[in-house]
């Protein structure tokens, strides 16, 4: 304590305890959820392009979800799923849904619950006014679940689906469900819609898109993102979601503000809080420096 | 012997699993499709030594007490509770519905959500503490970084997102891909040259030390 009294003031803001870092951030992040806040969030080509595939689709047309994430990324992916399985329904366009990570299909399960709900209520979208439905487990969507070692199962799935899901997740006969009649492999489907927060994703590219030519599209975790802008580039995903802002931007795209639109005023105040803390330490650290003559 | 046969599986299904990968035959990817469900059989052994792994670890930690041996119980109970509620037996009124059960769902929300979600959300914390002790301008490539991650950060703040979006998503479009395209380039034939040297018999790290 005597030998953090003799430091000067610029010394104790380099010196400051992370306890104070943490009590900030939280105050913070709890009291602005708090806050009524409109957060701007223009839409990116790249959400823009992923919400325009699946406007144009056709009632009866198909697309595979895959819920490839734990609980730990819920906050980022979860209002991606919802917001994209609740589109599908509206539109009476088929999902199928996969989840290639251990604890996807819990994931899935909560996110199909949910939006079954939430349907069966009328509602009314960019203008357009959908009545309420009910959706039917096996003709608007089936659930297939988990199968271990992803790379193989999705290698296997462009050959066949019931290659590794010869039932769905709940011990049906894939042949069995409406929704599966005419479905046999990727080229049956319009397009791969993955939401990752693992590497299941670069199978999806590697595997799915690279070898057997298949329309994906990648919801990832922030910290992910710029990891996957090439594949953009390159044109091997068609569309980009990138964490909760991607998350976002479809939720404002799609005229169904949730979880995302709630969370980002969080995060962009405690982005701000970080860059206040980054800006004092940088206070300090060049003070100290002058005090010293370096 | 010990040595040899592991070689020659390795050789041989390498290429045929190379070479099916690029014949479009039926034939072939019948094979290949073959070859899959092997690979499921075989993982499931893997998931099996997995297991008693798991189990005969943890039992010797509780049996010698050793340093925070405790855990240990949850661990097991952890594990053979989700097994015991993910068993589907005993009709619809019965309490073991698989994966639909009550019990199991109500594990996987109310346990094993929050429990992965607490743990994700401590990160924020660590990462301002980190980036107040870290983030420092100390010379002229580190500025450039502060300055590039500020603007990042800061895209989306209602009164400034006008003037910093498009600077944000020029530096993610541009210096970003170019790193990461170089990197990928460098990952990618990287994995080429270890899987042609695990084929060959050059690599035997997967062998272990016998």
């Amino acid at each position: 304590m005597s030998n953090n009294s003799n430091k000067g003031f610029f010394d104790r803001v380099m010196l400051l305890d992370r306890r104070w870092v943490f009590l900030v951030l939280a105050v913070v992040v709890v009291s602005t959820y708090y806050i009524p806040m409109n957060v701007p969030v223009p839409a990116s080509r790249e959400v823009q392009t992923i919400f325009d595939a699946i406007e144009g689709l056709e009632e009866g047309q198909k697309i595979l979800l895959a819920i490839d994430y734990d609980p730990n990324a819920l906050a980022e992916l979860h209002p991606m799923t919802y917001v994209i399985m609740e589109q599908c329904f509206r539109k009476k366009v088929g999902v199928i849904i996969t989840s290639l990570s251990q604890n996807g299909p819990g994931m899935a399960e909560q996110a199909i619950l949910d939006i079954v709900d939430s349907t069966a209520l009328p509602k009314t979208y960019n203008g357009v006014s959908y009545p309420g439905r009910e959706i039917v487990n096996g003709v608007d969507y089936a659930f297939l679940g988990y199968r271990a070692y992803f790379e193989l199962v999705i290698t296997g799935m462009g050959q066949n689906f019931r290659t590794f899901f010869s039932r769905d997740y709940y011990d049906v006969l894939l042949d069995s469900l409406p929704i599966m009649k005419d479905v046999q492999n990727y080229d049956d489907i319009e397009m791969v819609i993955d939401i990752s927060g693992s590497n299941v994703v670069d199978a999806w590219i590697k595997y799915a898109a690279a070898r057997y030519d298949v329309k994906l599209a990648l919801g990832l975790t922030g910290v992910m993102t710029a990891d996957y802008y090439p594949y953009l580039g390159s044109g091997r995903v068609f569309g980009l979601m990138g964490g909760l802002l991607g998350a976002a931007e479809y939720e404002r795209l799609a005229d169904n503000p949730g979880l995302a639109m709630d969370g980002m005023k969080v995060q962009v105040w405690a982005h701000l809080t970080i860059i206040a803390f980054i800006i004092i330490a940088n206070i300090g650290y060049f003070g100290s420096h002058k005090k010293r003559g370096l | 012997m010990k040595r040899q046969i592991p070689l020659a599986l390795v050789f041989i299904f390498g290429w045929l699993m190379l070479a099916l990968y690029f014949i479009p035959l039926e034939g072939a990817q019948k094979v290949n499709e073959n070859m899959l469900d092997w690979t499921s059989i075989i993982g499931i052994f893997a998931l099996a030594l997995g297991i008693w792994s798991l189990i005969t670890v943890n039992l010797d930690r509780i049996k010698h007490k050793k340093r925070d041996w405790q855990y240990s119980f949850i661990t097991l109970f952890g594990l053979f509770g989700m097994i015991i509620f993910g068993l589907k037996f005993g009709g619809e009124n019965s309490m073991f519905q698989g994966q639909e059960s009550y019990m199991f769902r109500h594990f996987f929300n109310d346990i094993l959500i929050p429990i992965y979600s607490t743990m994700f959300s401590l990160l924020a914390f660590f990462i301002a503490s980190a980036a107040y002790r870290a983030f420092r301008a100390r010379s002229a490539l580190a500025s450039i970084l502060l300055i590039g991650a500020i603007i990042v950060m800061i895209r989306f703040f209602p009164f400034v997102a006008e003037y910093t979006r498009p600077v944000a998503d020029w530096i993610l479009n541009v210096p970003n891909l170019a790193a990461k395209r170089a990197i990928w380039m460098g990952v990618g034939l990287g994995i080429v040259a270890t899987g042609l040297k695990v084929i060959l018999g050059i690599e035997r790290a997967y062998m272990g030390r016998d």
